[in-house]
This record gives structure tokens, sequence and C-alpha cells, in this order.
């Protein structure tokens, strides 16, 4: 359900399709159901799997992913997907990482070594950055979104090879006397007992929340991602809103890789490899549909959280790593198929009634809320 | 084609009968009740304003729709369409207005879509490709079968789409407007076609806007009005006015124009605009037109297919560019600037087609209706709940749309009030000038006339209205002024005292006088 339209109806206002039914509780809310699950099996199957200890050592994992997912959630409600945002990840990590050993300016013959907030600011711009170009190729050169971002993932990935020779820096300390120090502060600390990481995630979480439910820029996006041609005509600045998402996602990813390479004190360029497609489970497992327009927050982060939990869980209980992927894959084509069914329920209802001529808009209109063109993910 | 049809003999002179034909759209009853018949070897033609049902009668006898009630005998014998290519194995293929052939694909692969010719290994192209250049050493087109149907122009594409329907040796061949993108000289030879075809026993069904054309081939006139035949009769008995009397009939009253008020400055100029055709042809779909409309003017262009109407609102409305002139709005050129900037400056289009350019499917009735004031309830950078909530409510009520609430489904609407919606949408920002491409199209008269009576409500209040319409009828209800576009100019201006034939002779419908 897309959450502008379910924040409308109010408890007492009545509208045609809001029978109360256990199915249609079950169906929606599936995602959350299945994570009750995991952890229900999980807890029986292995003792160690349900304390607070382990669950906030998921959840620092589950933070990487439902940061990406957040800003993948962006671009799939425009209607588009992100696929270089796993390759952005891995270059913010080892542009952190070269920014720490300190930037060599030969013709001034000094070394910068920049404090650590700017450091952040200026990955998350990297980010953007990123995010910029995706955009322009996607909303004003026409490139499709999947072989512009497929074209980034590559570029990016290569720019970050290229950047420490397929090196890894392993030294993100910083030195107290240059004043650089903390970046391990990401990744290691905890506010409240609960890991930095988490804490991103949530405030991301929020901030996105807030952006879709009650903001102009929201509003927007759901309506240039539920139909592009309407909301064109009717004022809606759909290539600005294009173009944000994409940076918006890069961003997401930047900030993942900051997270990240802390978490591991190190910063490899091949961090975050296939990440894209873990972000892009995460979206779909928590009901958007790929096509655009549907799909909210809440969700994506219970998606986000059904993945790690799952495959932390199969860890922790000793399943190889082989079967965890088949797990993995199997729960996320269980999620599209569910998918499939709520749209088609909602594509039959009753009225959208018209004369004869309206009767092949129709058909389009089936088409595009038609799950068969949702097969892309995983 | 060339061999001799397979006929078995009919049973005396109808091959096809329908009997008491219902088809409803949800509560939209498109036909209600009808029968017709198909002579053997004679063309009957099919006439009726858009939306008297032509189409959807057509569809039902080719098996692309099903009708509600009712029965279709062929030869006598009651039968059931299960599909098209069930229709089509019974001897009844159409020719659809809408063209349906795959661009990508060559003639000959389109020609035999779906019916490819088994060889002993694989396919036999040769063979397709012979049958091919015979159709169209018949259709006089000299056409390559290997042409990718991509390269052709409009016309040579039509042919392709009549050539694949002969080819399939059919005893009913149903024309649905097949001379929209003809010349004359290729509309010519497909009378020919079509003589030669009725002189061996096929049946052809044929459907016009182009009276006079139509009336040179046909045998056999029905008229079909609202859903119901309103008269039938044999060609050699009838003239032109028979028809048009016959098919616009006694109306429904659809209002009239709004008085007892000034008209205030001129709010939209359209100065000498042209628009070249996109699909790279270098005629022009709109072609040097001028058109001044005044504050709380109702202006009404008609037109048929093709005329340039469509291109003309999408272009003064910033969808379309302009390949000349300019577009003032109260006195300021606002030809260079985005959509956006013209509808905050008070010029809004309500689009053609609602499902495919007016309304977000994936939202609620109430967000749709917002979305293009959103600017009207932000506070700071949020939104406010409240004041959206009360801007909606107050649209439904203003603009009279049914809805179980504002969080309902915008697909739960009927199209009517969908067309309210998209209406209510474009109004809540304070236009000054609107314009309306078929505000009409698919919405039942009683929704129709509830339309007509917002937009006289408005102008009375000094909103410029602009409507496009394809329906002689809806010329002569509220508008102060009625344009006539045909091949892109104004062909005629007229009064609100203007009849229907005249507005017909001015579109190059009909000529009575």
């Amino acid at each position: 359900m897309t959450s502008a339209s379910q924040n409308r109806s109010r408890p007492g206002s009545t509208t045609s399709s809001d029978g109360f039914s256990v199915a249609k509780l079950l169906l929606e809310g599936r995602a959350f159901l299945a994570l009750m699950v995991i952890i229900l099996v999980f807890s029986m199957l292995s003792p160690y799997y349900f304390s607070l200890g382990n669950f906030l050592t998921m959840a620092s994992h589950v933070a990487i992913f439902g940061i990406l997912a957040v800003g993948m959630l962006l671009v799939i409600l425009n209607g588009g997907i992100d696929l270089s945002v796993g390759s952005t990840l891995g270059l913010s990590g080892v542009i952190a990482g070269f920014l720490m050993q300190g930037v060599q300016l030969q013709t001034l013959g000094i070394v910068l070594f920049p404090p650590v907030w700017v450091v952040v600011v200026l990955v998350c711009v990297l980010g953007a950055l990123v995010g910029l170009v995706n955009g322009v190729l996607i909303a004003w050169l026409k490139v499709p979104a999947f072989v512009a971002t497929l074209g980034m993932l590559y570029v990016v990935r290569g720019a970050a090879l290229l950047m420490t020779n397929g090196l890894t820096y392993n030294d993100l300390g910083g030195k107290p006397e240059l004043g650089n120090t903390g970046f391990d502060w990401l990744g290691f600390n905890r506010l409240f007992g609960i890991p930095i990481g988490v804490l991103v995630m949530v405030v991301i979480t929020i901030i996105g929340s807030i952006i879709l439910n009650r903001t102009a820029f929201g509003r927007w996006l759901y309506a240039s991602g539920g139909n592009e041609r309407a909301a064109e005509l009717s004022g809606v600045p759909v290539k600005k809103v294009q173009v944000s998402v994409y940076m918006l996602s890069g961003i997401c990813a930047s900030v993942a890789g900051l997270i990240l390479s802390s978490e591991l004190t190190s910063a490899g360029p091949t961090a975050g490899n296939s990440y894209e497609l873990t972000a892009i489970a995460a979206v779909v497992i928590g009901g958007a549909a790929l096509t655009g327009g549907r799909g909210n927050i809440r969700g994506t982060l219970v998606g986000a959280f059904v993945i790690g939990f799952l495959s932390d869980g199969l860890v922790i209980i000793g399943v190889s790593a082989y079967w965890q992927t088949v797990f993995t894959g199997a729960v996320i084509v269980l999620a599209v198929l569910l998918n499939a069914i709520q749209y088609r329920r909602r594509v039959k209802l009753p009225g959208s009634t018209g004369g004869p001529s309206t009767s092949p808009q129709q058909a389009g209109k089936a088409r595009t809320a038609d799950p068969a063109h949702e097969k892309i993910a995983g | 084609m060339n061999a001799a049809p397979q006929f078995e003999p009919a049973a005396g002179d109808t091959v096809l009968a329908a009997r008491n034909i219902v088809k409803s759209y949800g509560g939209t009853h498109a036909l209600k009740g009808v029968d017709f018949d198909i002579r053997r070897g004679e063309v009957t033609t099919l006439f009726g304003e858009n939306g008297a049902g032509k189409s959807t009668l057509m569809k039902i006898l080719s098996g692309v729709e099903t009708p509600t009630s009712g029965s279709i005998e062929l030869d006598g014998r009651p039968v059931v369409f299960s599909s098209t290519v069930d229709a089509r194995d019974r001897g009844i293929s159409i020719i659809h207005q809408e063209l349906s052939l795959a661009p990508n694909l060559s003639v000959r692969d389109n020609i035999f879509m779906g019916r490819e010719l088994r060889g002993a290994t694989g396919l036999d192209f040769a063979e397709e490709a012979r049958q091919t250049r015979m159709l169209m050493a018949d259709l006089e087109e000299d056409i390559d079968p290997m042409t990718l149907v991509q390269d052709l122009r409009l016309g040579q594409q039509q042919i392709v789409e009549i050539a694949r329907a002969l080819s399939v040796d059919s005893r009913i061949l149903i024309m649905d407007e097949p001379t929209s993108a003809l010349s004359a000289t290729e509309v010519e030879v497909l009378f020919k076609v079509i003589r030669d075809l009725t002189a061996r026993g096929v049946s052809i069904v044929y459907i016009s806007h182009h009276l006079e054309e139509a009336l040179q081939i046909t045998d056999h006139a029905v008229v079909l009005r609202d859903g119901t035949i309103t008269a039938t009769a044999n060609a050699k008995n009838i003239d032109l006015e028979w028809i048009v009397r016959n098919m616009v009939g006694e109306n429904f009253d659809l209002g009239s124009p709004p008085t007892g008020y000034a008209f205030g400055d001129v709010a939209l100029s359209i100065d000498d605009v042209s628009i070249a055709d996109v699909s790279g042809s270098d005629r022009l779909v709109v072609d040097r037109l001028s058109l001044d409309v005044r504050a709380g003017e109702i202006v009404c262009i008609y037109g048929l297919m093709g005329a340039g109407r469509t291109e003309l609102l999408e272009c003064v409305a910033g969808r379309l560019p302009m390949t000349g002139g300019r577009v003032l709005l109260e006195g300021k050129d606002i030809s260079g600037l985005s959509i956006a900037e013209r509808i905050s400056r008070g010029l809004v289009l309500v689009p053609e087609d609602r499902q495919r350019d007016g309304l977000v499917q994936t939202m609620s009735v109430g967000a749709n209706l917002s979305l293009a004031s959103i600017g009207a309830f932000v506070k700071g950078m949020m939104l406010s709940r409240s004041r959206e909530r009360s801007l909606i409510d107050g649209t439904i009520r203003d603009v009279r749309v049914k809805t179980a609430g504002a969080g309902a489904p915008i697909g739960s609407l009927s199209g009517g009030n969908q067309q309210k919606v998209v209406i209510g949408k474009m109004l809540t920002t304070n236009p000054k000038v609107m314009l309306l491409d078929e505000p009409s199209r698919g919405i039942d008269v009683g929704a129709k006339a509830e339309v007509f009576r917002l937009l006289g409500e408005r102008a009375a209040q000094g909103l410029a209205v602009v409507f496009s319409t394809s329906e002689v009828a809806e010329c002569l209800g509220i508008a102060h002024r009625i344009i006539v576009m045909r091949r892109g100019r104004i062909s005629a201006q007229f009064g609100a005292d203007v009849t229907k034939e005249q507005i017909m002779a001015a579109s190059g419908e009909a000529v009575l006088v």
C-alpha cells in the first residue's frame, strides 16, 4: 500500500477496498510476519540467537544494507533502478581511506590531513556526484536506468581499483597530532549501547520517511513514479525529481561505505560488491513495486532486517554459505510472488468504468500494474 | 487470396446475424440491444458518431470482446467467438482503426504473423514472400515483402494491415476506418479491391467518418446512435442528409452558453503557431494557426481525427515544442516556459487520455486531486495535512466527485468521476485559461452534462475555456464560439447559432451545401 493513501484513510472513513480481514492483514504485513518467523525459528534452533547482544550485532550488519535500501527505495519508487550503489559504497571507502592518509599537494609541498568531519562531507559529495551522473544520464540523456547505472557500476568500481592499485587502506585511525582521529567512531562506538551504524540507519530512515510522507518532494516522487506523464502535466518537475533520487541514493551509498570501512578498519576497493542486489531485494521484500509508485520506508526496513536476520541466523546455526545463498534467493522470489498476488487483486477492483473507447486504456493501465513486469529482482 | 474462397452456401442472404447485443462497461452501456445483419456479397456501412458504439459492435463481431448479452448467428447457427483467432477460423477478420502491426518486423512477417506457413525445413519463407507480393500487386502497392513496417509511411502501413486481413480468405471482412491515412488514389484502389471481393461473395462491413466516401462504396447503410440502431436503408434510397439526420438525432441537452456577463480581456492568444509532425514528415500538423480567447469565453474546437486539435492543445500547454509562432497568456509571451511554469501562471491542460496522462493510478483520489497544487499547502518544508485535507474536500464538493472518500483508490471511480478528478485537480490551481482535450471521451451522457455545466459555471466566473471534441452535438452545448479545424488550420468559425450540418461541412466530413 502506498503510504500516501494509507495515511489518508482515517479510521472511520470507509473506503471501498478497506475491508478488514485476516488474510489481507497477513498479506500486507507479510514481510513483518516473515521476520517474526525467522526470529522464532532461529531462537529455537540456537540458544545464542535470541539475545540483546546478538540482535545489536545483527542490526549493525543490517545497517549497511538498510541504508543502501532506503536510497534504493527512492529510486525504485521513481520507477528506476540503481545498480551502482555497491560500487559507490566501495569507492567511498577508498576515498575516505585516501583522505585519511593525507592529501599531498606537490606544488605547495605540503600534506593536508582533513579532519574526519571533512572526510565524511567530501565522501558524501562524491556519492551525490555519482548519483548526479546517473540522474543526468537517465533523466536528460534518456539512457535506460538499468543500463546507465550498470555502466556506472563498472566505472566506479574501476575508479576504486585504480585509486589503490587494487590494494586496501589499512590505517584509518589517523593521528592525534594531526587532528584527524575518530574515524573508527562510526563503526565501533555505541550510544546508549546501540552501535552508531544502527543509529545512523535509524536517522536516515526517519529522514527518508519524512521526505516521503510529509514533503512536496515525496508526493512528487510517488506521482512521477506512478505516472510520469500525468505528473508532468500536473506541473511536477519530473526531471529534477529523477535526478534527485539518484543523488540521494548515491549519498546513502557513501554513508554506508563510510560505516563499513570504519567497522572493518580498512577500506578495500572491492568492498560492497553485489550489495546493490541485496538492497534491491530488501526493497522488493518490503512490498515496493519495481514499476514505481508503490512502496514505503517501513516495508523496506523490515525487508532489510529479513535478509540480515536470515543470513546471520544461518551463520549462527552453522549452515554453509552456499545454502545461505539459496535460502536468501528463495525468500526474495517468495516475496515477489506475494507482491504479484497483492497487485493483481488491486487491478481487479470494481469500477474503472468508461465508455467503449476507454477499454484499450484500461488494458494499458492493467499493464502498468502488471506484476509480470517486476521480474528483474534477484 | 487468389485461391477461390471455400464458402459454404449461406442460408439466404444473411451471412451473420447479431441479435439483441448488449455490451456494458461497468455502469456505461455501449450497446443497448442491437440487431445487426451482414449480407452476403454486400458492403454494409455502419454510420455513427464517436462513442455511438460502432467499434464496440465490430469488436464483438470479430471476437475481440464478448457481449454482455445477446446472440450471434453465423449461417443460421448460433456461435460464440472465444477469441479473434476463433472468429478468424470461422472466416471473420477485422482491420482495426489503430494499426496492430509489429513495426520491427518485415511486411511479410507481419502478414503471416501467428499463422506462419510451415515448409519441409522450418518455415516456408519463399512461399510467404510470394503470397505477400501477390497481395501487394492486388492492392497496386509497390512494397517489397522484406521492408520493415517501421520504414513505411502511415498509409502504406494501413495497406499492409488491409493485406493481412485479405490474406486469410475471410468471408466477412470488417474495416474500421480503413481509409483514415490513405491518399485519394489509395482509397480508389481499396474500393476496387472491395468490389472484387464482394463480387466473389465476400461480405464487407465498413466504418468511416468520411460519409461521402462511405456512401460511394456501400450497398446498405446502418446508423448507430448512443448504442441503438436508429435507421437502416439501402444505399440507393438515401443521401448524406439522411445519414447526418439519423446520426445526430435529438440530443441530450448539453446546456447552453452561459450569459449575463461581458467577456474580459484576451486571456489566451495563440499567434501564428506551427507544429511539425513528430513522425518526421515535412507536413505541419498545425499550420500557422492563430486564435484569441477572452476571459469568460468558451471556445469549442471541432475536427476529425488528425485535424491537429490534440497537438495544438498540447503545444499551448507546453508538452509539445512548436516550430513557429508564440503563445501569449494575458499578453505575456509564455512560449519558452515549462509546463509547471505555465500552470503557475494560470494555463492548464486536461489531457485527452485520462488513464495515460491524467491520473496517477497508484495514488488515492485525494492525492490525485491535490497533485497540481501542492504549493498551496506546504508550510515551510512540510505538507500541511489539514490544509490539504480541506483543499481536497472542497474540490470534491465543488466538482461533485462521487467517491467513497478521499482515500479511495482512483481506480474505484467511474470514468465520469475520474474525469471530474482530473478537471478538479487543475481547477484547484486557480487557472485563468483551461484547455480540455476531448473532455467527454469515454464518459456517459449524464457525466458529460455535469462536466459541461461545471465549465459553464467557471466561465461565468471569468475562466477562459477551450475544449476540443469530435462530436458535433457537443459543439452546440455551452460553447460561445465554435472553431472547426481541418488539416492543421482553422477552416471555419461559427457563433453558437450554427447548425450541425455547417460544422460537419467545414470539417471535411460531408459537403452538404
